[in-house]
């Protein structure tokens, strides 16, 4: 059941966007996430939604993994939607009830806050399903690394961050492991009311956590035995590389950015 | 018949992209009250092939028969909280699974779910707690406080508490040093005489299958490869090393001899065989 979770999870691959520098896919990617604001008119949207259509064939990986990356969220998106539908005055009332009422207004906006959430999170399904964990957090601390100047510790914040992302899998194990035992001793984790269930979490969260602070412990006993020290100059195994491909993607959504502004005012 | 799966098949995540093969086609009989290994190397499907035995996956087509439980894909959860009952499941590193305030509470609280009393639930936590060779006064202890050993005697008396008919032991004595893994081993067989169990254990070590098992089913690659006696397992140990299994300490011992010029009738499995057939061949002047 917790394996079906795609969000924030890697699918190794070869394509162009693979390979890309991890700066240059966070950086692009906020920056993409920022543009989709942009968006006015249908025209904008179409073209949008046309570059992350080019993005996702460029990732290589099949439909159903975005399928599923936003499947989860789904929800949450609809409930925005239909929020800022039922809330949002101005422009021609076609039904009211109370404080609620649907707008001319509130339809542009909800089908805009629909359409630019699709774009958001596609566009970070994109940038976990291609880019390495480790490389994200590698990407974070060079893109953190001017930081230093007012001695925020760079390094110690990529490293917490490198652990947390290393470990997600492993709870994940481990708590599907506890469910199955618990299960087995008869707890039901999908049957009964809300305190039932409430009361279900117990068995599972306290082993859990006993063992990932049994965990954290034995990791600083293996960092501190093979030397660490923390804020130390350190080198790197993994040294990132700007490369063509990169430039080229910089330019590539710099136009993107251009057209989008061309086409709003159209 | 205790259990039997017919034609049994498990896709994991099936029509997705991480679509896996777990169980292929498996077909198998354990009679009551016998005792059954499960060998085969690591990821050759033994855990995905036991989590069936007790519900926890359901068969993506077949039928897996345990006593008057029928479970195929359309058994619902509904259904399964008796056989979860029926079937004890002990995992790896079952201490993992404590959390309770008290030993006493953690025993108790299969009993508990399954709808016992609370007087009910503590008397068979005490009992199980003897069982498994725990002392009273642990009992009302944290069982956090516990040594690994004994936390897994914990974990285990919370499985046998339940009252279990069939007992599914997932590599039981990981992590023990020899000397408990062989106690660990003589109270499972203990268990399973006094309680009439029927007893499923996956293992990696051979020479519990060759000192407990009355049937062994060999694993790999998500298919039963082989079933059969330890003895019919073991006969041909150049197979035996192929599926990346090793043969028991004895009938390995054995093979050594046979270079030596000593002959045996069959394999020896235990060091008891092995002592029997080796009693005639000694030279005299050794004694």
């Amino acid at each position: 059941m917790l394996e079906q979770l795609t969000l924030g999870r890697y699918i190794p691959g070869h394509s162009w966007l693979h390979r890309l520098d991890p700066r240059a896919k966070l950086v692009l990617a906020c920056y993409f996430i920022v543009i989709a604001f942009l968006t006015t008119n249908w025209l904008t949207y179409v073209l949008m939604f046309a570059f992350i259509g080019g993005v996702i064939f460029l990732t290589g990986l099949s439909f159903s993994y975005f399928v599923r990356g936003i499947g989860p969220l789904i929800w949450l998106i609809v409930f925005t939607a239909i929020l800022q539908l039922l809330f949002t005055p101005g422009g021609h009332i076609y039904w009211h009830w109370g404080i609620l009422m649907i707008t001319s207004t509130g339809i542009q906006t909800s089908t805009a806050v629909f359409l630019r959430f699709l774009l958001i999170i596609t566009m970070a399904t994109v940038l976990t399903l291609t880019t390495a964990p480790l490389a994200i957090a590698d990407g974070v601390e060079a893109l953190l690394r001017p930081l230093r100047v007012i001695h925020f510790p760079v390094a110690q914040t990529a490293l917490m961050l490198s652990v947390a992302l290393r470990f997600v899998p492993t709870l994940l194990d481990e708590a599907q492991t506890i469910m199955n035992a618990q299960r087995a001793r008869g707890v039901e984790f999908n049957n009964g009311g809300l305190i039932k269930r409430l009361r279900a979490i117990v068995p599972l969260l306290i082993p859990l956590f006993v063992g990932a602070i049994g965990r954290a412990d034995d990791l600083a006993t293996a960092m501190e035995s093979r030397g660490y020290q923390g804020a130390t100059n350190r080198t790197r195994y993994r040294v990132l590389k700007w490369h063509n491909a990169d430039t080229i993607a910089v330019v590539v959504i710099l136009v993107l950015n251009v057209v989008l502004v061309v086409l709003r005012h159209m | 018949m205790a259990i039997t799966f017919d034609h049994v098949n498990y896709m994991y995540q099936p029509n997705s992209p991480f679509e896996a093969v777990g169980l292929s086609d498996v077909s198998f009989t354990v009679p009551s009250e016998s005792f059954t290994a499960i060998i085969g190397h690591t990821g050759s499907g033994k855990s995905t092939l036991v989590q069936h035995l007790n519900g926890l996956l359901k068969p993506t087509s077949g039928t897996v028969t345990v006593d008057d439980f029928q479970l195929t894909a359309k058994t619902t959860n509904k259904h399964l909280k008796s056989l979860h009952q029926h079937v004890g499941m002990v995992f790896q590193f079952p201490e993992n699974q404590l959390f309770d305030q008290t030993v006493e509470r953690d025993i108790a609280f299969g009993p508990l779910n399954f709808g016992f009393t609370n007087e009910e639930a503590m008397s068979l936590a005490h009992q199980a707690a003897h069982d498994v060779g725990l002392p009273d006064e642990l009992l009302k202890r944290s069982p956090f406080e516990l040594s690994g050993g004994q936390m897994r005697r914990v974990a285990i008396a919370g499985v046998l508490a339940s009252q279990p008919r069939v007992l599914v032991l997932d590599e039981p004595t990981a992590g023990l040093d020899p000397r408990g893994r062989a106690e660990m081993m003589a109270m499972f067989a203990k268990l399973k005489a006094d309680q009439h169990l029927t007893v499923i254990l996956v293992t990696h070590q051979m020479d519990d299958v060759a000192d407990y098992a009355d049937q062994a089913l060999v694993m790999a690659h998500s298919n039963l490869i082989k079933a059969g006696t330890p003895a019919e397992i073991f006969a041909d140990p150049e197979w035996v090393k192929a599926q990346q299994l090793a043969l028991p300490t004895a009938a390995n011992f054995a093979q050594h001899l046979v270079t030596r010029g000593f002959e045996f009738d069959s394999l020896p499995l235990t060091a008891e065989q092995l002592a029997i057939q080796l009693r005639g061949q000694l030279p005299k002047e050794g004694r």
